[in-house]
């Protein structure tokens, strides 16, 4: 798309986080093929070593195949939350947007009374709700962020409803269902791919803050925000386990975050150059 | 006036909204919720499950059990809690400041320092500087709070052990211990906060210092701090004092999550306490309560932007 540019470092840079953090979290624990609920009594607690390259946690489990399987979870429960969010709550703002009117009232203004909780909150009250565990916090975070799809979605389809394009798909007599998913959809393509994966960035805090509180993936499977629960108990004694699972968040986090902000300079015009 | 007589409708439509979905909240505990709560705590027979379903009106229809609910809140009336039999209003106000504090706390330092951070960024350009700018935000944005808080109390721990960083002073009490006690949580939960404004400031300064105005002040012969502060800064903070409403919300939900790193005793406590007892009642009302907080801020952060921004004056 922007052919004629050159690809700045930062793209580049973060597009390649990105994909080592893929590869780390869906790779990775096929390729250290190690047990990442294996106790041993002989090595708890233990810094980094050359057998246990972050160490071990409070029952003597290899820290850093912990961390790959938690990544690997906090990755798919964000995933599945936020293409949810995206299918339902993007095709809600684009019939929105076409048919305006009524239509348009009544739907937003749904979605206005959702986006008036505090992320967070909504998210702790419905997984209160249905019990704690990775299902739950999946529906949360796809509840939380149906709205703010919607609402991304909308405002440039609005744009786009006025086009000539539509103008000309309707006098050929296509229906409602194919303008909307065949003509306007691929328009939004870059809005969709920027805030896919900063909201990505965002579930992932958020998952990691609610198995931190013991209301995301339960024990014994491991998970990044409760490898910090827990070592943060015995942070005293060996602060390893706490360390890097935090560190593993944040790696995550950010990479994402990165990608969706150097994905915005490279496909929308109006934003290049300064910023 | 018209302006404040359709924010005032918009208000009331969100405000209901909330209520209802709130409420029905309630309804997505799969099975029976009665027999449930009951589970965690007593022994569950038929007489009990009808006891609790008739103390908390579940054996009447819906929308007599949502307006019954609705003219208790409104009332004052949150219920009350299924264990102790507490007025739940009660439970929350006996958690409640630590929060607000908290929160109200983190908007301080975030706001108040990114807007001198921002206006820096802005003095900060060409590319190397912008991509290191944006490496720097990014990170300061996706840096856990939570982490964050714990690893300063490994930090400190370190350099100054006999340091007291835990728990919470009330500010009625003692109020420089107290300011002093929440300032590294309210710390860790402000990071994201600065860095998402600092960010915007930045950007804003940069679109105002653009601007045909600034161009015209700088032909006057208005010095350069003059421009710089007087003509664009005002036009940035615009965007600025309009996100904040936003900012509080996620205030609020994060200062759940970081009270428990520094065993802050706020309505994380309570809610985290309510679910593992199954206190359904009690979560939705510090559902309800919180987003009743946080809508108002916003109504209130609207009315301010509308009283600064000319151009949104009626």
């Amino acid at each position: 798309m922007s052919g004629k540019r050159p690809r700045s470092g930062l793209q580049l840079f973060a597009s390649g986080l990105t994909l080592v953090v893929l590869l780390a979290a869906f790779l990775g624990p096929e390729l250290l093929a190690r047990d990442p609920l294996a106790q041993s009594v002989l090595t708890r607690l233990k810094g980094p070593s050359a057998t246990h390259w972050l160490g071990t946690d409070q029952f003597g489990r290899d820290i850093l195949v912990r961390i790959l399987h938690g990544m690997r979870a906090s990755l798919t429960i964000s995933a599945v939350a936020v293409f949810t969010a995206l299918a339902v709550g993007g095709t809600l703002g684009l019939v929105a947007a076409y048919y305006r009117g009524w239509t348009d009232r009544v739907l937003m203004r749904l979605m206005d009374m959702l986006f008036a909780f505090p992320v967070m909150l909504l998210a702790i009250g419905i997984i209160a709700m249905l019990g704690p565990g990775g299902g739950p916090t999946a529906i949360a975070i796809a509840v939380v962020y149906t709205p703010i799809f919607a609402r991304l979605m909308r405002g440039p389809a609005l744009v786009l409803v006025e086009s000539d394009f539509v103008e000309s798909a309707r006098a050929v007599g296509a229906s409602d269902a194919r303008i909307i998913f065949r003509h306007i959809l691929p328009n939004l393509a870059s809005v969709i791919l920027v805030q896919t994966s900063l909201l990505l960035s965002a579930a992932i805090l958020v998952e990691a803050s609610l198995s931190f509180l013991g209301l995301g993936t339960q024990p014994p499977r491991p998970s990044l925000g409760m490898m910090l629960a827990e070592g943060r108990n015995f942070l005293m004694l060996s602060p390893w386990s706490a360390i890097f699972s935090g560190l593993a968040i944040l790696i995550v986090a950010f990479a994402l975050n990165l990608l969706g902000d150097a994905l915005r300079d490279a496909l929308d015009p109006r934003l290049r150059g300064e910023r | 006036m018209k302006l404040l007589a359709s924010r005032l409708a918009d208000l009331l439509v969100v405000l209901v909204g909330v209520s209802v979905i709130t409420f029905l909240m309630i309804r997505l505990i799969p099975g029976d919720a009665v027999a449930i709560m009951l589970g965690a705590n007593t022994e569950v027979t038929p007489e009990k499950i009808a006891e609790l379903r008739a103390r908390l009106g579940l054996d009447q229809p819906l929308v007599s059990q949502y307006f019954q609910w609705l003219g208790g809140v409104l009332s004052g009336d949150l219920g009350v809690s299924i264990w102790t039999r507490r007025p739940v209003s009660q439970e929350i106000g006996a958690h409640i400041r630590p929060t607000v504090q908290l929160a109200a706390m983190a908007l301080v330092f975030g706001a108040g320092l990114a807007v001198p951070l921002g206006v820096l960024m802005a003095r900060w350009r060409g590319n190397r500087m912008n991509a290191l700018l944006q490496i720097g935000t990014v990170a300061g944005l996706t840096i856990p709070s939570f982490w964050l808080g714990i690893m300063m109390i490994l930090l400190l721990s370190a350099v100054a052990p006999e340091a007291q960083v835990l728990g919470y002073v009330p500010f009625t009490e003692a109020p420089l211990e107290s300011l002093k006690r929440l300032a590294l949580p309210a710390f860790a939960l402000a990071l994201p906060i600065l860095a998402n404004l600092a960010r915007l400031v930045r950007s804003a300064m940069l679109d105002a210092l653009a601007q045909d105005y600034v161009r015209t002040a700088r032909a006057k012969g208005v010095s350069e701090a003059s421009v710089f502060f007087k003509h664009a800064l005002r036009n940035a903070l615009i965007p600025f004092v309009t996100s904040l409403g936003i900012m509080t919300g996620y205030l609020l939900g994060g200062a759940i999550v970081v009270e428990q790193v520094f065993a802050i005793p706020g309505l994380g406590r309570l809610v985290l306490g309510a679910i593992a007892e199954r206190n359904y009642p009690l979560v939705q009302a510090v559902v309800l309560v919180v987003t009743v907080t946080f809508v108002g801020v916003n109504f209130l952060v609207d009315l301010l932007y509308a009283a600064i921004d000319p151009r949104v004056r009626p």
